[in-house]
Order: structure tokens, then C-alpha cells, then sequence
């Protein structure tokens, strides 16, 4: 406690996150004054670097901005050098892609879940705590984060920085006979993703709800991971709800080449990541905001488990918008990305060839994908002869920063009326908190404009 | 090896500038984690555990390069409380990709840098961590392979030298028996001369190695660079290739400069 009556809780480095980030809190009678994710990972100036590179390297390259969503960066950077060059990749090939990713999701996801997120619902400290009492259920994730990992192997060449993805496509596409085994345990694995989705949703959860539009893309009949079209969901607040409201609210989309006149990024002065806002409002994207916007597409397995774990039926106008039960968001999204590999390679026909030709165009290309952490925007301007010209990467936990920010307000403002917390008490809430997003710091870091204005 | 009392090895695992790729490897050991957390006790890994044991550790694993003045620093402890440190990946052994500042005109890269210097510190390099401290081994990779870093810790735990070879990538391609991309369809790879160690998997792609595990312990460049303009690479195209994940390793720092200058 401070002279002033103020008292500052510094979280100096938290734990169970991708990268590095602290926290810092200040509370004032009962109010939080200041509530700031700091986030101190050493920018590596990608966009700085990506100027001067050829247009069929940035898949390879911002591949290294995040070793836990990879295949989203590779994608996002196709997406975007081929809508420059006016290339479209579809078909067999853009199913492959989708397959990939498919992969990374499972991995990330059940990553999330069992070794960083469940922790917390149990009181321990990490996955090996917790498999002193819940060894099955942890082997189980291990055994799902694994099959995630095969696909990217099998596809990609290994699970970080896989080395199969190009411009237009890839260097080599699997034959049938490859992909049955993976099939073979696929279906397995599919049972095992709905005894998780019952695992997590029988957790204890604090009641909550979150204050904001919530932002994904959206690509009608299916599920969007590897393509659509940015779509955003008014905030509780502005329809006169309550936070922790359950209904849809009414959605408006945009050009993904005007996403930069939507998604307005803006440095702060305590953290090496951009904070950005979407039409000047605080947003939120991830499995939160997907299964607001696409959960009505989801396949009838991963539809039935979301009911029964109690999520409501999204077809009915549905949404979850407590963090807390992301983890179950997370947990219904595995076992979809499993249900859906399965249905690209029963559908399999190898294309030939592995990869369409992206001639170089002098052009400026846009490209959003669905990492697990929410959306991840790209943009390259190339010259004529495919020189990258300048170089733009939005990542989903940038974006989330605002609305991190404001649950943590949220959060400590609603304990703090339960009596004065422990400063113990208040640093486990508040990382739980942050945990719920699923924070990717090392992505986030990385995009400080370098250029002078 | 031998630890005082019979107590468990205690490993650390430390993040610099990086990806987070190579620490996620151990967490991508799903068949062997649950096993190495038996044998070893994970005392400081901040991705994947919000305790902290004391120190010294007998292992400490280094992820990532050094950019910023208190990393600098704080390498410095982390080296005073291990017994023996491994760098693990291209970050910490190279500089990593971000070692691409290095090359940046100076002058307007630290305009640039300190257009706000009360927002962001960093250093006008990235650099290894054998440049600040001593380093007991060297992991390759970008990412490391899974298989080596069970091989590095295991070997740790039974008191052996670990068994990774550092001749090229070729070695590999002949193991897996995969037809040479250059020879066969004269396919511009660097494999002749990168470190082995992921297995040849690009070749096997049909791609030609990139470099990921930076420079192997043969290098003939008067040999090899009128290879790949053979196979039509031109001067910038070679600079590119060497000017990635390794970017800052000696000898492929010194045979991109000398291209720039071409």
C-alpha cells in the first residue's frame, strides 16, 4: 500500500504464457486505477526485415515470428503474396491447407488447454502437478496434441516451422495411401476429443462475461480457419445488455482490403507490442469470438458436444461470452478441426500439381487467416518484380491487448467488492484472467512500425 | 551423472529474443514429457510451470538471442547458476532471423530505433549467447529436432557425451535414401553445406535445404557457390538464401557479405 492509499500489485513476469509480459495494477478505494499487460519481449522488427525480401519468402520467414502457430503465419503470408499476384489457390490444394491446419489447431489448442489453462482449475502449478491426480486426462491431451502434430508432420515435414508450405501451394502433396493411417487414428482420437470437451466443461467456473465486439472472419457453410471475411459483433454494452449476456448480437463485415481502415494499431508506451482497436472500439478476437460467428457451422459432432457441455445451441442465436469457459470453446473446436481433418481426407484427391505459379504482380496483397489465438492479418506491397515494398502483420494477441486490459478491470473491480484480496490472491486471479485469451506474447511483440514518421 | 544425495537433476529453461519454437520442442516430447519430468525436475520453465525452484540448476536449456542490455545482464546470472548450459536453436547459437538487423544502415536504423527511445530499448545487434557467455553446447536448428534434444538430455542424465554429428545435410539425404534434388533436377540446396540434424526433410519434400540448421563442419564455397548459379540463382538470390535463420553464423555471415559486395 502506497502513502496515497493506493495499492500496486507487479506481476513481474507471468507464467504459463508464450513469451515474455508482466502486469501492473493499480487500486485506488475499491476502484482500479490502471490495468496494464506490459509486455517487454524484445521486438525482432520482422516488417523492418521483410522490405527487400523476394514475394515467395514470407512464408518461411514470418513462419519464425511464433514457433506455436506457425502454420498461421505461413498461410496468412500465401493468403496475402497471392491476392497481389491475383492467384487463387483452391480445390484439393486449399482443402490440403486447410488440413494443415486443421493440425496446428488440435496441437495449439490442446496445448492450451492441458498445459497451460487447466492448471488453474485445479490450484497447480503445471501440467506435471496436474497429472499427479489427473494422469489419464493429461495422457489423453498429450495423445490428442500429438495427432495434431502428425498432421502438420505429415504435411508440413515437422510440426515448428514446417518446410512444405509455398506460394501456391506446396512442394510436395501426400498420396491417399499416406494419409489413411493418420485417418485410422484420427477416428480414434475423435472420441477422445469429446471425452475432453465433458472433461473441461465439468471445471468450476467463476461467473463472467466480456464488454466487446467480438471479431473473426466468417465464410458461410463452414467453419472459417484458413479464409473469410473479417466480421464483427456489436459489444453487450452498445445493445444495452450486460457483459456476461449469452444472445448473438447483430454483425457487420468488411473488406479484408480495407482491413487497415477497420483494425487501427497505435504504439503505448509500456509495451513493445501495438495495441489496436477495431472502428475506434475495444475488441476481442479467438475461439471466443469464432464460435460467436461461425459456431453455427459447426459439424453436427462438435454442435451436439457444445449443447451437452453446456454452451447452447449456436443456431439459435447462442454465444459464450464468459473468458473463464473459453477452455470448453477451445476444447469443441478441437474436436471439430478432428472431425473436419477427417472429412478433407476422406475426400482426398492428390492435386497435380502441388502448387499453382504466382508470377510476380506490382501489387498490394491482404491475407487473414484464423491462427488459435484469434485472427492474423498480413500485407505485402510488392514491386514488378516481386520485391517485398513495405510489410504489415497484425497478430491476434495485439489485438486483444485493450480487451484483456478491461477484464482484468472487470475482474479485480468485482473481487474487490467481496472484501480486500490477498496480494497472492489478487496476482492468481488476475494471470488466470490473462490466461482465458490465450496470449501468444512472442507473436505480438514483434510489429513496432520501424519507420519514421 | 552423479548429483549430491541421489536428488533429481534440476533443468532450466530460459527465453531470449525468439520464436518460442525451440522451448515448445520439449513440450512437443509428448510420448517422453511425463517421463523426463520423472527423471528430471523441471525447476524453472516460465511456459510451462508458475513455480520456481532454487538455484543452482544442473541443466540450464537457453532459447533465443540476446537484443536488449538487460538480457545481456541477465544471461550473465543464468550462466553463474547453472552447471552447464546448452543453447537450444538457431537464436541462441546464431542470432537468429533477427540477427537481419545487423545488415541494417546504421544510421537510419537507429533513427528509426530511437524515433522513441523512452518506448523501446534494444540493441542495434542480435547476437548468440556464446558472444556473452560460455557455452557447454551448441543445439542446432530452427527449430531444433525433437530427437536431438531427448539425445542431448538423456545423454546429460547418464553422464555421456551427446551423439550429434555436425557434418551436412547430405549424409542425411544419402540415410534416407532420397535422391539428390541437385543432381536430379538441378534444384538450387544448401544442404552441402548446412549442419545436419532435421533429417534432410526438405530434399525429401522435394525442396532444396534452406540452412535452418546453419553452417556444417565441411564448407568448400569456391566449390559450392557456382553450383547454385549454375542452377540459376543469381548474386542476390545467394545473399538471400545465406541471409536467414543463420544469418549471423561466421561463415555464412562472411560468404553473404562477400556476394553483397559482387
Amino acid at each position: 500500500m502506497n502513502g496515497d492509499g493506493t495499492r500496486e500489485v507487479k506481476l513481474g513476469a507471468l507464467a504459463r504464457v508464450e513469451g515474455e509480459a508482466a502486469l501492473h495494477l493499480c487500486v485506488r478505494e475499491g476502484e482500479v486505477t490502471e490495468a496494464r499487460l506490459k509486455i517487454y519481449e524484445p521486438p525482432r522488427f520482422f516488417e523492418a526485415f521483410l522490405r527487400g525480401r523476394a514475394h515467395t519468402e514470407p512464408p518461411d520467414l514470418t513462419s519464425r515470428v511464433c514457433g506455436i502457430c506457425p502454420v498461421a503465419y505461413q498461410l496468412s503470408a500465401c493468403r496475402a503474396v497471392e491476392d497481389a499476384c491475383q492467384v487463387v489457390v483452391d480445390g484439393q490444394l486449399a482443402a490440403l491447407r486447410r488440413l494443415l491446419y486443421c493440425g496446428e489447431w488440435i496441437e495449439s489448442q490442446t496445448l492450451h488447454i492441458h498445459l497451460l489453462h487447466a492448471p488453474d482449475f485445479f490450484g497447480v502449478d503445471n501440467v506435471i502437478e496436474l497429472a499427479r491426480t489427473q494422469r489419464a486426462e493429461v495422457e489423453r491431451g498429450l495423445r490428442l496434441k500429438q495427432a495434431g502434430n502428425r498432421i502438420v508432420e505429415l504435411l508440413g515435414g515437422r510440426s515448428i516451422h514446417p518446410i512444405n508450405v509455398r506460394v501456391g501451394g506446396f512442394h510436395r502433396v501426400p498420396t491417399r495411401d499416406e494419409l489413411r493411417p493418420l485417418a485410422e487414428r484420427l477416428r480414434w482420437e475423435r472420441d477422445a476429443a469429446a471425452d475432453l470437451v465433458r472433461w473441461v466443461a465439468g471445471f468450476d467456473f467463476p461467473e463472467a462475461g466480456c464488454d466487446h465486439e467480438l471479431l473473426a472472419l466468417a465464410e458461410p457453410g463452414t467453419y472459417a480457419i484458413e479464409c473469410g471475411t473479417p466480421t464483427a459483433m456489436t459489444a453487450p454494452s452498445a445493445a444495452g445488455l450486460p457483459a456476461d449476456t449469452d444472445r448473438a448480437l447483430p454483425t457487420r463485415a468488411f473488406d479484408i482490403h480495407d482491413f487497415s481502415d477497420h483494425v487501427v494499431e497505435r504504439q503505448v508506451p509500456y509495451s513493445t507490442a501495438l495495441h489496436s482497436v477495431l472502428d475506434g472500439r475495444r475488441h476481442l478476437t479467438g475461439s471466443l469470438a469464432r464460435y460467436a460467428i461461425s459456431g453455427r457451422w459447426l459439424s453436427p459432432v462438435a454442435l451436439e458436444a457444445a449443447r451437452d457441455a453446456g454452451l447452447g445451441d449456436p443456431r439459435q442465436g447462442t454465444v459464450c461470452r464468459n473468458p473463464f469457459r473459453s477452455i470448453i470453446v477451445r476444447a469443441v473446436e478441437v474436436l471439430y478441426a478432428i472431425d473436419e481433418a477427417l472429412r478433407i481426407i476422406e475426400a482426398y484427391e492428390p492435386p497435380s500439381p502441388p502448387a499453382v505459379e504466382v508470377p510476380p504482380r506490382a501489387a498490394t496483397g491482404h491475407g487473414a487467416t484464423e491462427a488459435p489465438r484469434g485472427l492474423l492479418y498480413h500485407r505485402y506491397t510488392l514491386d514488378a518484380r516481386g520485391t517485398v515494398t513495405d510489410a504489415s502483420l497484425v497478430p491476434p494477441t495485439a489485438q486483444n491487448q485493450g480487451a484483456i486490459e478491461e477484464d482484468l478491470r472487470r475482474t479485480v473491480r468485482g473481487r474487490l467488492r467481496d472484501g480486500e484480496p490477498t496480494d497472492a490472491e489478487l496476482t492468481a486471479l488476475c494471470e488466470r484472467v490473462i490466461r482465458n485469451h490465450d496470449p501468444c506474447i512472442s507473436c505480438s511483440a514483434h510489429f513496432l512500425d520501424l519507420r519514421v514518421r | 551423472m552423479s548429483t549430491d544425495g541421489g536428488r533429481r537433476p534440476k533443468l532450466a529453461v530460459w527465453k531470449f529474443a525468439s520464436c518460442d519454437g525451440c522451448q515448445l520442442t520439449l513440450l512437443d516430447c509428448e510420448d517422453e514429457l511425463l517421463g523426463i519430468a520423472e527423471e528430471v525436475e523441471i525447476s524453472y520453465f516460465l511456459e510451462a510451470s508458475s513455480a520456481a525452484g532454487p538455484v543452482p540448476y544442473d541443466l540450464s536449456l537457453v532459447d533465443g538471442s540476446i537484443t536488449t542490455r538487460q538480457d545481456a545482464e541477465r544471461v550473465q546470472h543464468i550462466r553463474s547458476v547453472s552447471r552447464r548450459l546448452v543453447t537450444i536453436g538457431a537464436c541462441a547459437t546464431a542470432g537468429g532471423v533477427q540477427a537481419l538487423r545487423n545488415y541494417a544502415d546504421v544510421a537510419e536504423f537507429r533513427a528509426v530505433v530511437y524515433a522513441k527511445p523512452e518506448y523501446i530499448a534494444t540493441l542495434a545487434t542480435s547476437t548468440p549467447i556464446s558472444a556473452h557467455v560460455p557455452v557447454d553446447l551448441e543445439l542446432r536448428g530452427c527449430p531444433i529436432d525433437r530427437g536431438q534434444l531427448v539425445e542431448v538430455i538423456t545423454a546429460f542424465l547418464a553422464g555421456r557425451k551427446p551423439d550429434v554429428p555436425d557434418h551436412s545435410v547430405c549424409f542425411q539425404c544419402k540415410q534416407r535414401g532420397t535422391p539428390c534434388v541437385i543432381v536430379a533436377h538441378g534444384t538450387p540446396c544448401l544442404g552441402p553445406v548446412t549442419h545436419a540434424g532435421c533429417g534432410a526433410l526438405c530434399p525429401a519434400y522435394g525442396r532444396g535445404c534452406y540452412g535452418c540448421f546453419g553452417p556444417s563442419n565441411s564448407i568448400n564455397f569456391p566449390a559450392f557457390i557456382p553450383l547454385l548459379r549454375r542452377d540459376g540463382m543469381d548474386t542476390l538470390d545467394v545473399v538471400r538464401a545465406f541471409r536467414t535463420f543463420n544469418t549471423a553464423a561466421p561463415e555464412f555471415d562472411a560468404v553473404s557479405r562477400e556476394e553483397a559486395r559482387r
